[in-house]
């Protein structure tokens, strides 16, 4: 397949498609609108489809809970304050164990925030989002390349387990091109869910419910949704570690933040400092054993991130004490250079006697 | 010996939760009898919210999904367009279509989703103890209106099926009510076309019922009915409000 240059937006929309969605719910947010629009010219006609610009971004993650206790393969997306709305429907698709796909743009926030690529909503993504004991799957793709492989993985994911699908990227990623090569075709005749609601033939009938008079029922979905968390938190953890082996110091970053450290790295390494990066993929699960296998060969970290510290702590909790994390974040949507990350790698470096 | 009266094929064997004289229980029943007589039991899919009726996938021998508060529309629009041989329902409370749902309730319409909404007017919140609703009565007294309803304050008695009306995507809006056995033959009527016209593929049906709720009115049974007559269909006119389909009701 020959590669293809295309908006990080639209490269999602391709994915979700090769991948057999085949229903998907939108409402306008910038910096999105590309995967919307890409999904209304590429997915809304295709025979058995359904696309729908919906009137809030409320009603489309409750038209993907509809598509998917119907059992196809769902996805929506939207950006920061849009994903704010679709938090009650996160939770109810947590709850029944419905798959989905939700794919979150980030700006900066809070409030109407900058339309500006940020990745304030870390902590929101990764601690469930919306009321209630639960978690999603969350994703942090790092390229275009990335966005459209890990958008496939988001299907495959969200089927096997039963549990949303988040993918953090950003303003930037989505909004910026890169070639990108798929390596699935959009299947024949798209995978419809065993246990989808399809109407009571030559079967009794089933509901699909959240609420429950009894306590102990809601106790027993918990524990059966924690069992698989620790499933995926065995199986399905990614990372990458970039130059680790021989580093003194490592950053940890993700999504476009790690891109752009990455530049500030290889820079770092030109001028003879030993600089690495560990930069988590699943966001949650976070591969938290394998940043602390990590400190065993260094003891200094720096987090960066484009937000005031989430991940961070999760880097804490993972190092247990372990490690010596410092921190540089740019909120708002400002979007940080290479040099700006440099320049603090480098100094770091020096203050604690790395050289 | 000749059978005259049984329990509806899709109706369960279950002891409903309902308060005595409760109308939820009869519309339950009058709609289960409309999907055994159009044969439609084995691609029904119901929506019910929460509400008094959130246990409704009890009663009903029919697949169903819980929806959040007022969002029945928006899932049932997901439902229909993922697997549009199926038939759906919404069944939703006053609370739920015409206070927090209003917004799913008028673009389903709008867009002529190809499905029927039962709409329950009990003018309040049953399940949370009788809050004021948007469809409380002026003067009404409510736990959260008890010094009457106030039109100035509170708003006024919202009718949500002309609204629901006026929409292009909308082929048959009726109301009816459920206080007399005349009244639920009609509403039973209206009930079976509101699915008709999904089978033929017309676009967005809904029943609006006036239904007793003799608890949180704080009325006996028998006078909850009048209540229905007397005040309750004064403000909400019974009746066809829009018809596009140049059809007569079912049977
Ligand atoms: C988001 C949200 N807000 C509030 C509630 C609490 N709640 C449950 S049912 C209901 C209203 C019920 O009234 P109505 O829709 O008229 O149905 P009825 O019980 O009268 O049949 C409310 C407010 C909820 N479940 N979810
Ligand atoms: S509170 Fe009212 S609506 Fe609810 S079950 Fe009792 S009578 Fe019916
Ligand atoms: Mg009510």
């Amino acid at each position: 397949m020959p590669k293809m240059l295309m908006t990080g937006n639209a490269a999602v929309g391709e994915a979700a498609i090769r991948a057999g969605c085949q229903s998907y719910y939108g409402y306008p947010i910038t910096p999105q609108n590309e995967l919307t629009e890409y999904m209304a010219a590429n997915l809304g006609r295709r025979p058995g489809c359904a696309f729908v610009q919906a009137e809030s971004e409320i009603a489309a993650i409750n038209m993907v809970y509809g598509a998917s206790v119907a059992g196809v393969r769902t996805m929506t997306s939207s950006s920061s304050p849009g994903i704010s709305l679709k938090q009650e429907g996160i939770s109810y698709l947590a709850a029944c164990q419905l798959p989905a796909v939700i794919v979150n743009m980030s700006r900066g926030g809070p409030g109407l925030g900058s339309i500006s690529a940020a990745q304030s909503d870390y902590f929101q993504s990764t601690r469930g989002g919306g009321h209630g004991d639960y978690r999603t799957i969350v994703l942090g793709p790092g390229s275009v390349q990335e966005l459209a492989d890990l958008t496939h993985h988001a299907f495959e994911l969200t089927d096997k387990y039963l549990i949303p699908v988040i993918i953090l990227g950003d303003g930037m990623l989505g909004q910026m091109m890169e070639p990108v090569e798929f390596s699935h075709e959009a299947p024949e005749v798209p995978p419809v869910r065993q246990d989808a609601l399809r109407g009571a033939k030559g079967r009794p009938s089933r509901f699909v419910r959240t609420f429950t008079s009894n306590p102990p029922d809601l106790e027993e979905v918990n524990w059966s949704l924690f069992r698989r968390y620790q499933l995926l938190q065995k199986n399905e953890v990614m990372w990458e570690n970039y130059m680790t082996e021989d580093a003194r110091l490592i950053v940890t970053a993700f999504g476009i933040a790690a891109r752009i450290a990455k530049g500030a790295i290889k820079q770092a390494r030109a001028n003879g400092l030993k600089i690495g990066m560990f930069r988590p993929i699943t966001l949650w699960p976070f591969p938290g054993e394998q940043l602390k296998a990590l400190s065993k060969k260094t003891k200094f970290f720096l987090d960066f991130e484009m937000n005031m510290g989430q991940m961070i702590e999760d880097v804490k909790l993972s190092l247990e004490g372990a490690g010596d994390v410092s921190f540089h974040g740019r909120p708002g949507g400002v979007i940080p250079t290479p040099s700006e990350v440099l320049r603090v790698i480098t100094r770091i470096y020096y203050q604690k006697g790395l050289s | 010996m000749k059978k005259v009266f049984t329990r509806p094929v899709s109706l369960k064997n279950a002891v409903f939760h309902y308060c005595p004289g409760c109308g939820h229980s009869i519309i339950h029943r009058i709609t289960c009898e409309v999907i055994d007589e159009l044969g439609i039991q084995d691609r029904t899919i119901g929506v019910p919210p929460p509400g008094c009726s959130v246990f409704a996938y009890y009663y009903f021998d029919v697949d169903m999904v819980e929806s959040a508060h007022g969002r029945g529309a928006a899932v049932a629009t997901g439902i229909k367009r993922a697997y549009p041989e199926s038939i759906v329902f919404t069944y939703q409370g006053d609370g739920d279509l015409a206070a927090i749902g209003t917004t799913e309730t008028l673009h389903a319409a709008n867009r002529g989703e190809n499905i029927t909404a039962i709409f329950i007017n009990n003018a309040v919140y049953g399940m949370t103890g009788g809050q004021m609703a948007p469809t409380t009565m002026l003067g009404m007294k409510t736990t959260t209106s008890p010094f009457g309803r106030d039109g100035k304050l509170e708003g006024h008695p919202i009718k949500m099926s002309e609204i629901l009306a006026q929409v292009e995507g909308s082929c048959y809006v009726e109301r009816v009510a459920v206080n007399s056995p005349a009244n639920i033959r009609k509403a039973k009527k209206a009930i079976k076309k509101a699915f008709q016209n999904q089978i033929d593929g017309r676009g967005y049906s809904l029943v609006e019922i006036l239904s007793p709720c003799p608890t949180n009115w704080k009325m006996s049974s028998v006078r909850a009915w009048e209540w229905v007559d007397e005040v309750m269909s004064r403000e909400f006119p019974l009746g066809v409000i829009k018809d596009t389909t140049g059809k007569r009701s079912a049977d």
